[in-house]
């Protein structure tokens, strides 16, 4: 059980031409095992939202929570993907997969039977003594998501977890996403700026806008998808549904508007 | 890339590649004629300047003969274990000092402006004090290759811990990590690059300042060497204790940057 409330938060920043806010009085929960996107444009303060719920930055006022306890610190039960893999350069695959696991204190036995089911699912096997240097950048994603579901966390927080892949690469990312929350389902917090991949991979899309940032509003997908049996399809399919179509075509709208 | 000073990168209108080794062979040639042009003048003497071939001489006399008691290879062994012990203290507190530093706000503040302050006393200014303290024991020259090598040790790594790049930090903590580990499995080998370039300056200044600190001492040492034959008027003695002092000063130099190189090819670009 795991869900995250985010209750009348503002987030303000102090800087050189005085103070910016970057979150005002958002309300929004995320309901245990829920897929929550959260879109906007740049600068909305999607990020600052995610990273509040890591426990990196504290609302300047409201307050997010987890089980109806207060955030203060990040934590191994809330774990982060960040756009930029944010892997250590200096450890192989198999050893930035381990960090997080000793870091809770795993048993040898335990780390190990964990990197090895984790390489296998995102198909890295043969690459475990790679330095993430000598990966693609959708193999170095792919470790990072690892590094982060290896830790079995409740929370799974990606801040644009495939901006920085190429099409094709983003694609077969998605595809694996969405198998691994069939396989195990977590609560997860995504923030993208693709309205596509928001709509095909979560359950309700929060859109924002920004300066101050706020939820403009939220959009049910989880009935349509399994109404219109998106399962049975991939992703291209999946883009081409008038379902898909139509609640794109509605996001946009808000965007824009 | 050329070897330059210090391995540091000078700019320089780019000649032809082939030509490089010529003019590093060029300046020392020169320097070597102007020596040997120098000493074999009819109003010089072997006491002022001798020639380049009877320091050579005494060099080869000094590693089978014994002067000041010891071999030239035994002077060297006592300099370089009271260096080894002197820097060794200094690098293993210096670096996790620098690193913790860089770490909490709070010990940043308690020791920079002592730090600051005692770090622009020469470690040659810490000879008087040694003596006080320790007397002729091995503690004095220690404290003083201490105090050479002990800054850039702790400023490279300080340094090197605050440019660590946030996300791999943020990283560690949602992934954990306590600070003792953030400290070590990520502020560390993050900074791994800065802390080794602190380590040469730190060795380096340490070597140099062991003269300084072998004066104070009256058994063994490149620099007591040097000291008697300043005493029994040997001009090549002393030129012959400098050029040792030279060579195993580039030797130290050299390993540290081997080390360094083994490290960035380790890693990549990364």
């Amino acid at each position: 059980m795991s869900s995250i409330e985010f209750a009348r938060v503002t987030r303000r920043f102090q800087t050189r031409n005085g103070e910016v806010t970057a979150l005002e009085d958002v309300s929004l929960e995320v309901a245990d095992k829920e897929f929550v996107a959260i879109v906007g444009p740049s600068g909305c303060g999607k990020t600052t939202l995610l990273r509040l719920a890591a426990g990196l930055e504290a609302p300047t006022a409201g307050s997010v929570q987890i089980n109806g306890r207060t955030i203060r610190e990040p934590g191994p039960d809330r774990a982060v993907v960040f756009q930029q893999f944010a892997l250590f350069p200096w450890k192989t695959v198999r050893e930035n997969i381990a960090f997080g696991l000793e870091c809770i204190g795993r048993s040898r036995a335990d780390c190990n039977r964990a990197i090895t089911r984790y390489v296998e699912l995102m198909g890295l096997e043969g690459r475990e003594e790679s330095y993430p240097h000598q990966l693609s950048g959708g193999m170095q994603q792919r470790v990072a998501i690892a590094r982060s579901y290896a830790l079995d966390p409740q929370v799974l927080l990606m801040d644009e977890p495939f901006g920085a892949l190429d099409a094709q690469t983003r694609i077969v990312m998605q595809e694996e996403l969405i198998r691994l929350a069939r396989l195990n389902p977590r609560t997860v917090i995504f923030i993208t700026h693709s309205v596509e991949e928001a709509v095909y991979l979560a359950d309700r899309v929060a859109v924002m806008t920004g300066r101050p940032g706020c939820i403009r509003e939220i959009v049910d997908i989880k009935a349509v998808r399994s109404g219109d049996g998106w399962d049975q399809y991939s992703v291209d399919e999946v883009m081409e549904r008038m379902a898909f179509v139509r609640l794109r075509t509605q996001i946009w709208k808000l965007l824009r508007s | 890339m050329a070897r330059t000073l210090g391995g540091a990168v000078v700019a320089l209108k780019k000649p032809r590649r082939s030509v490089l080794p010529w003019l590093s062979a060029l300046g020392l040639a020169t320097f070597l004629g102007a020596w040997i042009a120098a000493s074999s003048g009819s109003h010089t003497n072997a006491l002022i300047l001798p020639s380049p071939l009877a320091v050579l001489e005494t060099f080869a006399r000094l590693t089978h003969e014994k002067f000041a008691n010891y071999t030239l290879q035994e002077h060297l062994a006592s300099s370089l274990l009271r260096f080894t012990l002197g820097f060794a203290a200094a690098a293993t507190i210096g670096v996790p000092l620098g690193l913790a530093m860089g770490w909490y706000r709070y010990l940043d503040y308690i020791v920079s402006p002592l730090f600051e302050a005692v770090r622009f006393i020469a470690p040659i200014a810490w000879v008087p004090f040694a003596v006080l303290w320790f007397g002729t024991g091995i503690g004095g020259p220690i404290l003083i290759i201490f105090a050479g090598a002990f800054p850039p040790c702790l400023i490279n790594a300080y340094r090197g811990a605050r440019h660590v790049d946030r996300k791999l930090i943020e990283a560690a903590q949602t992934l954990g990590a306590n600070d003792r580990r953030i400290i070590f499995n990520v502020l560390l080998p993050a900074s791994l690059p800065a802390i080794i370039a602190g380590l040469r300056i730190g060795a380096g200044l340490g070597w140099q300042s062991l003269i300084g600190a072998e004066l104070i001492v009256v058994s063994a040492g490149v620099g007591y060497l040097m000291v008697q034959g300043e005493s029994n008027l040997n001009t090549s003695i002393v030129m012959a204790g400098m050029i040792a002092i030279g060579l195993v000063g580039a030797a130290i130099d050299v390993t540290l940057r081997f080390i360094e190189q083994r490290i960035s090819a380790h890693r990549g670009a990364a």
